[in-house]
């Protein structure tokens, strides 16, 4: 720190307030498709590149290898293997709600049989001596359903 | 500097609440241009994308959009700021000798967010973002202080958004085209004295995308190469106290620059069309000056005179300017891109006769803070 | 004309949790003083600026114009670049490619940030889809963590190994004045520090810090003449190839793999651990200074905990990695990776005291963030 002439005495620090900022942010034809799969149908789909045939989860529009257009939706059910997992301790801000989260929480990706790519979710077990990368998990949807992520409420070991 | 041509452009059409993401708009826009220059993905070398946190509602935006602007196995860099900006760092990246091609692409969907909040958060959180400064209220500051030092009046402002509006309808691609007068302008509802609602550019969803090449990458395509003659952008003060708002020194400077590396001398006679970033109809009047089309204070006089109109000697925004779409970090590189639709003489109902020489335009930060000029041309420097 | 450019003056601010005595653009001024002050220069000399930090960190939209009181770029062009945690390794190439482009001859980089001033884990959540990823991404730990899990179990290695490097990077910043985590550890004290995310933990980790970050680049006509000994960029590489966290391939990091190859097949590097003579290392996490090293081609796969054992990559080394104590000691985000460059340019000029590793003529410098984009920059002694 630089030694300045005149200083004030006190350094004042002021909140930003709790204004919120909300978005309204357009799912698109894909990931619409994608929400309503899992509301409608309690099915994960994705979505096939007729060019390279890597098929992707979440789906979008566009496959970047070979920059073309999919339009062949796949089917991928419910059940996967564990990708990767990691029980989070640290209490991070939540940011839909700006509380500390609920910890231990597991994140994991899911490997659906037929994917490419994977699917973050939650696992329902916070214990990580019980939690094998390759475990069988299966999606446990709401009854609710929403069209949104949380319509599957977690993944369970099978 | 070397000569690079611009050989591909595309713009969606400008909307409020259009139902794609911007990823999907990034795609439709990246794609087209390619079919626009008659490239494939492959012969593109590198890719600058331009996204804004605020906007886009998310940390690193950039993120979004990797597939859709194609840049899966290349290089890839993202500029934050208007498409004007993110254009000339494509600029630069195709004169260096590691890339001979550029694909620059642009987005903002407006309408997801809360523009004018966003807006605020560009103001000093201690001081004038606290007053609840916005682009419309300073705006009219700025507005204020140009229309009272020149008696430019509201009346000559008007002119400009009924001039632009009435463009617009020759536009596929714009968002509001209006067939209106300078009486409706002037009763339309005060949002800040002496901004009314007719002044104001609309919010709009959008994207734009260019492709950028070296002389020896230019092919003999089925569109006519537009050639970069001059370009150059300039910063003014932060704090709006500083800044003489009834001058735009930033564009002043910006085009001085640009002007001496295209050879432009004289630029309202060697002009043949301009596509300039009116946000407010006040600011085209204001730039106008800047880009030395004319005298201080003498743009209420050229407006009335109708030299930038469609059948004037240098028209201005025969698009319909940002006044008819205005989908913020894309207006500018939109300016880029009609440019050379009229360089190609492919504008359609809107086209310029004869352009040769045309300048576009962006602007960046509170009461354009930043201007970045371009000098596009027909034909290639001569080898030297 | 394309220009061969070299960097010839740093500087950076004493890095710390929380600077409370200045404003952001006070202390963007105190690196852009000891840059000018490094290289001989004053702002007069300076034709260009870009700047870099995260967005939602400070909250403040369109820092290159609200920088301007501290960056001094005042009616002169500046831009801002950002790509998430590797905006510093985007500002690097940016200046690059202002200055090799031949349009600017001497162009500043600055990366900031002022972490202290939000909740750094909430902002840096909102990097992920927020419609379907951002409420399962455990922050930036996640993916790392898991990826460690992964090499564990497939490689044998152990957290003791991933704890060497933790004790590697965190001993070298006691030579580095600028370093805001200056204390000797020891790998029992990394094994017994809390588990923050299995199995990375607290000393695994990489800091918050408040800091900023100024980098010079000159053009081949003007570096010889401005530093004695400049670093010169040889080559720049980019990967950016992922939309979704989900579809990354953590076994086989396609993106590190692209960005080494393409930036050593640029600089003509064919065996990096010998070609190399140091490297700054963007790791948030000591995991990454285990598995990235063979992901970069410096050992087979698997071998990394080996060489990390022997001392390969300590102060006396074969090949020193993060004198300057890396990331693990000093993380202002948007500097971060302009830190890495910097620090590789003084490793190269000679100019960095008691962390200077003898006689380096080739230093690499790396950026790493949002969805694996990484980036990477070699700089040599001697231009050609």
């Amino acid at each position: 720190m630089e030694e300045k002439p005149n200083q004030a005495t006190e350094l004042l620090e002021l909140s930003s307030g709790k204004a919120e900022h909300v978005y309204y942010w357009h799912c698109g034809y894909y990931t619409s498709r994608f929400l309503l799969g899992l509301r409608d149908q309690t099915t994960i789909l994705g979505v096939r590149c007729s060019a390279c045939g890597r098929v992707y989860v979440p789906p979008r529009e566009v496959c970047g290898r070979c920059f073309k257009t999919m339009n062949e939706w796949v089917d991928l059910g419910t059940e996967g293997t564990i990708y990767a997992f990691t029980v989070v301790k640290l209490p991070y801000v939540d940011p839909n709600t700006g509380l500390p989260i609920k910890v231990p929480r597991t994140d994991i990706y899911v490997q659906f049989d037929g994917a490419d790519t994977r699917l973050m979710h939650w696992l329902d077990e916070g214990d990580e001596t019980k939690i094998k990368v390759g475990a069988r998990v299966k999606a446990v949807f709401k009854k609710e359903r929403r069209g949104t992520i949380h319509d599957i409420e977690y993944f369970t070991q099978v | 500097m070397d000569n690079v041509a611009i050989i591909g452009v595309a713009q969606t059409k400008y909307e409020k609440g259009k139902t794609k993401n911007y990823a999907e708009l990034v795609y439709e826009v990246s794609r087209m241009a390619l079919d626009d220059a008659g490239l494939e993905l492959a012969d593109i070398d590198n890719v600058v994308t331009t996204t804004n946190d605020f906007y886009d509602g998310r940390t690193i935006a950039c993120m979004a959009i990797a597939e859709a602007a194609g840049s899966y196995g290349r290089d890839a860099t993202n500029v934050e700021g208007d498409g004007t900006l993110s254009a000339f760092y494509g600029l630069m990246r195709t004169l260096s000798d590691v890339y001979g091609t550029t694909l620059v692409t642009t987005h903002c969907k407006v309408s997801e967010g809360a523009p004018r909040k966003i807006f605020n958060q560009m103001f000093d959180p201690i001081y004038d973002r606290r007053l609840g400064m916005d682009a419309i209220s300073s705006s009219a500051l700025q507005a204020r202080a140009y229309m009272d030092r020149y008696g430019i009046t509201q009346e000559q402002c008007a002119r400009v958004s009924v001039k632009n509006h009435g463009n617009a309808r020759n536009n596929p691609y714009a968002h509001v085209p209006l067939d209106i007068t300078v009486e409706d302008v002037m009763k339309s509802p005060v949002l800040a004295d002496p901004i009314k609602r007719l002044d104001v550019a609309p919010v709009s969803d959008g994207a734009c995308a260019i492709i950028l090449a070296k002389e020896d990458r230019v092919k003999n395509g089925r569109r006519k190469p537009v050639w970069v003659k001059g370009v150059a952008h300039c910063t003014d003060a932060y704090r709006l106290g500083e800044r003489d708002l009834s001058r735009a020194g930033a564009l002043e400077e910006a085009a001085r620059k640009a002007y001496a590396m295209a050879g432009v001398k004289d630029p309202s006679k060697e002009i043949d069309v301009a596509e300039v970033y009116d946000a407010f109809s006040y600011m085209e009047l204001l730039w106008y000056e800047g880009l030395g089309f004319c005298g201080a204070g003498e743009s209420g006089r050229l407006i009335d005179s109708g030299v930038t109109g469609m059948a004037g000697a240098l028209p201005v925004n025969p698009s319909g300017g940002v006044l008819s779409a205005h989908a913020v970090q894309v207006a500018g590189l939109a300016r880029i891109a009609e440019c050379v639709l009229q360089l190609r003489g492919e504008a359609g109902r809107r086209q310029v006769p004869g352009a040769k020489l045309a300048l576009a335009h962006g602007i960046t930060g509170i009461c354009a803070q930043t201007h970045c000029v371009w000098v596009l041309s027909d034909t290639p420097a001569k080898e030297v | 004309m394309a220009k061969r450019t070299a960097i010839v003056g740093v500087g950076q601010t004493n890095h710390t949790s929380k600077r409370r005595d200045v404003n952001g653009q006070e202390l963007i001024n105190e690196a852009v003083k000891r840059a000018l002050a490094d290289a001989g220069l004053t702002l007069r000399d300076i034709d260009a600026f870009v700047i870099g930090n995260m967005d939602h960190f400070e909250g403040i939209n369109c820092v290159d114009g609200w920088s301007i009181d501290g960056s001094g770029a005042y009616m002169k062009p500046i831009m801002k670049v950002t790509t998430g945690g590797s905006t510093g390794g985007t500002l690097g190439s940016s200046a690059y490619y202002h200055v090799a482009s031949g349009l600017f001859d001497v162009v500043m980089a600055i990366g900031w940030e002022k972490n202290s001033e939000s909740d750094t884990q909430a902002a840096i959540s909102t990097c992920a889809d927020p419609i379907l990823e951002r409420d399962f991404f455990g922050g930036a730990i996640g993916p790392n963590a898991a990826e460690y899990a992964m090499y564990m179990k497939q490689y044998g290695a152990s957290q003791e190994d991933a704890a060497m490097v933790a004790v590697r990077d965190h001993n070298n910043a006691l030579n580095n004045p600028y370093a805001h985590l200056r204390k000797f550890i020891t790998v029992e004290e990394v094994m017994n520090s809390p588990m923050l995310c299995y199995p990375i933990k607290l000393l695994d980790s990489c800091p918050r810090s408040d800091g900023a970050c100024a980098v010079i680049y000159a053009s081949e006509d003007r570096a010889p003449k401005i530093a004695p000994r400049p670093a010169w960029i040889h080559a720049t590489a980019v990967s950016h190839d992922y939309v979704y966290f989900g579809d990354y391939d953590w076994e086989a990091m396609p993106t590190l793999e692209a960005t080494a190859s393409r930036v050593y097949k640029r600089a003509g590097i064919t065996n990096p651990l010998k070609d190399i003579d140091v490297m700054e290392l963007y790791l948030p996490f000591s995991t990454c200074g285990v598995v990235w090293m063979e992901h970069m081609w410096v050992c087979e796969r698997g071998e990394s905990p080996k060489l990390i054992r022997k001392g390969v990559f300590n102060m006396e080394g074969e090949l020193p990695v993060n004198p300057s104590g890396g990331v693990l000691s000093t993380n202002p985000i948007g500097a971060t990776a302009l830190i890495r460059i910097g620090e590789a340019a003084l490793q190269v000029m000679g100019k960095a005291d008691d962390r200077q590793v003898p006689n380096v003529r080739t230093a690499m410098a790396t950026a790493f963030g949002s969805c694996y984009w990484f980036e990477a920059t070699i700089l040599r002694s001697t231009m050609s």
